[in-house]
């Protein structure tokens, strides 16, 4: 297992995204997180082909504009891509 | 190399097993194959040239399907390549892979990674080409990881349809039977329709089917390697007992591959590099949908007996006899 970065990264509170720490100033909806990430997926308002995980749960779709990312929480992104 | 002759060299005891054919899977009186079980019922098989190309659908999970050949989008150069190569292949059906997008580093480009949307997703490519994307788990070597990645494929791609694989380590990219089932019964469970990538094992086949998957997908040989089909008896085994739709997947190299697997009795074919690694990738998904086409009406028309010696199809009566040549007239 590799090890998970800390939630706090120089003195800053941080979400993990995508195995990255991500900075929060405070609380962060997902699907801002996605906007901020993804701005281009974003057709009318609805993400494409996008899905988001945090702390191994899925969070559907309707549920992105109320559920926050907090520090440590852990946060996955996915696209579909070319593979299989 | 002749196809035929390379499998005659492997399965020197089918004639005996069985009087239709060797490898061509012997059709039963109603022209039903023995591994066609997963297809629709009614089955007659494509008798005539006027029959169409395929015959009776692949039907998974109760969805006709227009093709038997399913493809990978894996190992394409370019997404407008892989595009042409898709059309020509006839596929309807088409894997994709779950990975996270790219995080943009700060005050500059998206690095490389994923990226989603406009004209340079794939998502968007099978979308404008009609195509069904069927979400993989690749890369997932626990039941844990496959799980989520399904879950998450279903929310992105908006269908519960998984191509489920299960790795056991990755060097032999090879399925992990055990983690396979746990999952698969997981996903059932979960509502999926469930298409696991398997071993060219018969017995864990069955126990996929008994877990409720929509279709088998055994091997040929390891992934990426374009080795064929390794072992032709248990494929055949598999066709034979299977209750659900057999796919080949993995292994495919060329299009002989491809047609042996229907002879074999398999509903489908499933590859990915045999195309998008080939040197004209638009030619070779072409031979592919031909190939699987081919196999599919060989299977469904029963082949000719093996004989063990030269049988004349010429009439032996009213040949000439040049003059003193009565030796080289036999």
């Amino acid at each position: 297992m590799t090890a998970e970065p800390s939630a706090v990264v120089n003195g800053e509170a941080s979400a993990v995204v995508n195995g990255l720490p991500y900075p929060l100033e405070g609380p962060l909806p997902v699907a801002e997180l996605v906007g901020r990430l993804l701005p281009e997926v974003v057709v009318d308002g609805v993400p494409q082909g996008v899905a988001v995980a945090v702390d191994d749960a899925v969070v559907p779709r309707g549920a992105w504009e109320r559920t926050e990312i907090r520090p440590g929480m852990r946060v996955e992104v996915v696209t579909a891509v070319q593979g299989g | 190399m002749e196809p035929t002759s390379h499998l005659t060299g492997t399965l020197p005891g089918d004639a005996a097993r069985h009087p239709a054919g060797a490898t061509g899977t012997p059709a039963d009186a109603t022209g039903r194959p023995a591994g066609a079980t997963g297809t629709s019922a009614g089955a007659t098989g494509a008798t005539g040239a006027s029959a169409g190309v395929t015959g009776t659908p692949l039907t998974i999970a109760g969805v006709e399907l227009g093709s038997r050949l399913v493809m990978g989008t894996g190992g394409a150069s370019s997404l407008l390549a892989l595009a042409d190569a898709l059309t020509a292949s006839g596929t309807k059906l088409t894997t994709v892979a779950m990975r996270r997008v790219a995080r943009p580093a700060p005050g500059g480009p998206a690095p490389g990674g994923a990226s989603a949307g406009g004209d340079t997703s794939v998502w968007a490519m099978l979308d404008r080409l009609g195509i069904r994307a069927l979400p993989n788990t690749a890369g997932c070597f626990t039941v844990r990881e496959a799980v989520l990645t399904a879950q998450l494929a279903r929310e992105a791609c908006g269908t519960d349809w998984v191509k489920l694989e299960v790795i056991a380590d990755d060097v032999t990219l090879l399925p992990d039977p055990i983690g396979l089932v746990e999952a698969a019964r997981t996903l059932v469970a979960d509502g999926f329709t469930v298409l696991p990538y398997t071993n060219d094992d018969p017995v864990t086949a069955r126990h996929l089917a008994d877990a409720g998957c929509a279709a088998v997908m055994p091997l040929g040989s390891p992934i990426g390697s374009g080795l064929g089909i390794a072992n032709p008896r248990n494929i055949e085994a598999i066709a034979a007992e299977s209750p659900v739709p057999v796919i080949l997947d993995a292994g495919i190299g060329t299009a002989s591959d491809a047609a042996l697997a229907m002879e074999l009795g398999c509903d489908g074919v499933l590859l990915a590099t045999a195309v998008t690694r080939a040197a004209d990738p638009v030619r070779m998904a072409r031979a592919m949908r031909l190939a699987v086409e081919a196999g599919y009406d060989a299977a469904r028309a029963g082949r000719m007996p093996r004989r063990e010696q030269a049988l004349a199809s010429s009439p032996p009566e009213g040949r000439i006899a040049p003059a003193n040549n009565l030796d080289l007239a036999l």
